[in-house]
């Protein structure tokens, strides 16, 4: 580890004392893990103290960590990863927050801390179901309107449920189940750790 | 007393100032936009669930489609974030014809957006002025790529091959129409290499921009339509995920080539303009400087490319084809090529968030891989997708007609923004 993320390292855990968190160090990023419990208590620290000043929320992304590693993954299946960019102090952090419910994912919407998160929630809504609390608009966004599902989730096939088409005896446009057949053509192998040295 | 209610519009999907599909619900109140609602997806394609289906190598032309106006760029972050997680070394070579060709991009992406967005506001002629600089730039992703637009230049480990000795000229058999004193005028500097032919444009191009300036930078209706519209202050610009282009116009020199330097930036030599106000007017000046600045860093990049040569892609087999030669004569690299176009190549097991000053601001890839031969998760950051979100709040207050002129100061393009 760099001498600069030690330094980012010592005022995250100054800054965090007394919160459950791990922080780790990976190819010159920083992860913090925190519980959704304690997140909106975070974000604002990470947000406005002085060693840290993250201003920005650069990124949301939703995760299905349902089939990762041929199912090797033991914690939380949902999460969301933010990326935080501080202009002022020209550093950069990944937060990562699992929701604490397989079935029903919810975490708690930063968007009172961090306005450009209104849209990239609604995105992680729309495309995992991630439901975030206290969002004052959570819409749809990417899909189509009146799509069913969560496209982005692992049990999703590719090729969608519903096609689309026009049916000329009705005069209008029908939705019915999907007429081809899914093929992979590469499959997915996950090889020995020696194999691509 | 009649009651008076807001006024609902449907601007788009097809107004072709809305630069694709969107479709935003305006409510007015008479001229007055009071809310904005854009509805984007209309162009959703999942790129990213693609993504995890695709082995790493075949994903990178989906990246030339996200923001079809600066393909390379997209392309750059991807494979950035790639070779972050396998630790791979770029040959310095390959670096600066990335360094090259990112900024011919943001050049490209520049004259597309200053064509549209005078377009928009009332003024032809700039879209022709720029269509024509346009031109010369394609034509050198051509000649490294064989395509005009979606190149697929970039590959992990390096870039696919080295710059032609030789610039395509135009052929007077397939130009029926000009005559062959027109065609010897037009191929008068494709003579020589390619790097004679940027080094030409380099020296051609501040003109050109001076050419651009006089027509808008002191007219009358241009300065009507963009001064003091969507004034955004450098707090709230940093609050709603503004980037680039955007955050430099409201006085922010934050620049991710000059603040977290990648490839060769570091030893480049350029500046970075910004605004003072935060308006449309001041974003249009910066990114006339931007045009600028990216033609000295061309410059620089052509005179270094001149004097080294050298390697342009790893010699790593498992992430880069072994050359021609070398595959049909020796078993070896036969197995090799086989099995990196059939089965791919295995990235570790990581993430990795990789952020490149992409011409529309921060373009960010986050990639997420198990050990397996297809990424797991791949996000993109889009930088259009954040300027939309703050549409609404640049819009509130402005007369109906500034929002066509907001959408040409956010440099909207749809690949990026529904992906």
């Amino acid at each position: 580890m760099n001498a600069f993320l030690q330094g980012l390292t010592h005022s995250l855990n100054d800054a965090l004392s007394g919160k459950t968190f791990v922080l780790s160090e990976r190819l010159d990023e920083l992860t913090l893990v925190v519980q959704d419990a304690d997140w909106l208590d975070v974000a604002p620290i990470l947000r406005d103290h002085p060693a840290l000043r993250f201003e920005q929320l650069v990124d949301v992304c939703g995760m299905d960590y349902s089939s990762y590693g041929e199912g090797a993954w033991q914690g939380r299946r949902f999460a969301a990863v933010y990326h935080l960019l501080s202009v002022s102090r020209n550093q950069r952090l990944r937060v990562r927050v699992f929701a604490p419910d397989d079935e029903f994912p919810v975490i708690h919407s930063i968007t009172q801390i961090w306005p450009v998160a209104d849209w990239y929630e609604r995105e992680a809504f729309d495309l995992y179901g991630i439901v975030f609390e206290g969002h004052s608009d959570l819409r749809r966004i990417l899909t189509d309107y009146g799509f069913i599902g969560h496209p982005f989730r692992k049990d999703f096939p590719l090729s969608g449920n519903v096609e689309m088409r026009y049916d000329p005896d009705q005069r209008r446009v029908i939705y019915q189940p999907v007429t081809i057949d899914e093929r992979e053509l590469v499959p997915r192998i996950i090889r020995e750790d020696s194999y691509s040295a | 007393m009649p009651e008076i209610r807001n006024y609902t519009l449907n601007f788009g999907p097809q107004h072709p100032a809305a630069h694709g599909v969107l479709r935003m619900v305006l409510e007015l109140d008479g001229e007055v936009v009071m809310r904005a609602d854009p509805h984007i997806g209309l162009l959703h394609r999942a790129t990213e669930k693609l993504a995890e289906h695709k082995t790493f190598l075949q994903s990178v032309p989906y990246m030339d489609r996200l923001d079809y106006v600066s393909m390379m760029c997209n392309e750059h972050a991807y494979v950035m974030a790639i070779e972050k997680l396998l630790g791979l070394e770029v040959p310095i070579r390959a670096q600066y014809i990335r360094v090259m060709f990112d900024e011919i991009t943001r050049i490209l992406n520049h004259l597309l957006w200053i064509g549209a967005h005078a377009l928009d506001v009332g003024a032809m002629t700039m879209f022709l002025y720029a269509f024509r600089e346009r031109e010369d730039l394609m034509d050198c992703y051509e000649a490294v790529s064989g395509a005009r637009l979606h190149a697929a230049y970039y590959r992990p480990g390096g870039v696919y091959r080295d710059l032609p000795d030789s610039m395509p000229q135009y052929q007077a058999a397939r130009m029926p129409r000009h005559s062959e004193s027109d065609i010897k005028l037009m191929n008068s500097n494709r003579h020589g290499s390619m790097l004679d032919f940027i080094e030409d444009f380099t020296q051609r191009f501040p003109t050109y921009v001076d050419e651009y300036e006089t027509l808008l930078t002191d007219n009358r209706i241009w300065k009507q339509r963009t001064v003091d519209i969507g004034v955004i202050t450098p707090e709230r610009a940093l609050a709603k995920g503004l980037t680039g282009p955007m955050l430099r116009g409201s006085g922010l020199a934050w620049d991710i080539r000059k603040q977290q330097p990648y490839e060769v930036y570091d030893r480049m030599e350029f500046d970075i303009p910004v605004g003072t106000n935060g308006d449309c007017y001041d974003r249009y000046l910066v990114r006339m400087e931007e045009m600028r600045q990216s033609n000295r860093i061309m410059k620089q990049c052509v005179d270094w490319l001149r004097k080294n040569p050298g390697p342009v892609i790893t010699d790593n087999y498992k992430v880069a084809p072994p050359n021609r030669e070398a595959m049909k004569s020796n078993m070896e690299e036969l197995i090799h090529h086989f099995k990196l176009f059939s089965e791919g190549m295995h990235v570790p097991e990581g993430e990795a968030y990789c952020a490149i000053e992409h011409p529309k601001g921060e373009f960010g890839i986050y990639l997420v891989s198990d050990g397996a031969n297809k990424p797991y998760r791949l996000k993109i950051r889009a930088p259009g997708f954040a300027h939309m979100s703050a549409m609404d709040e640049m819009a509130r207050g402005h007369m109906i007609a500034d929002v066509v002129a907001l959408m040409g100061t956010m440099d909207i393009v749809f690949g990026e923004i529904d992906r």
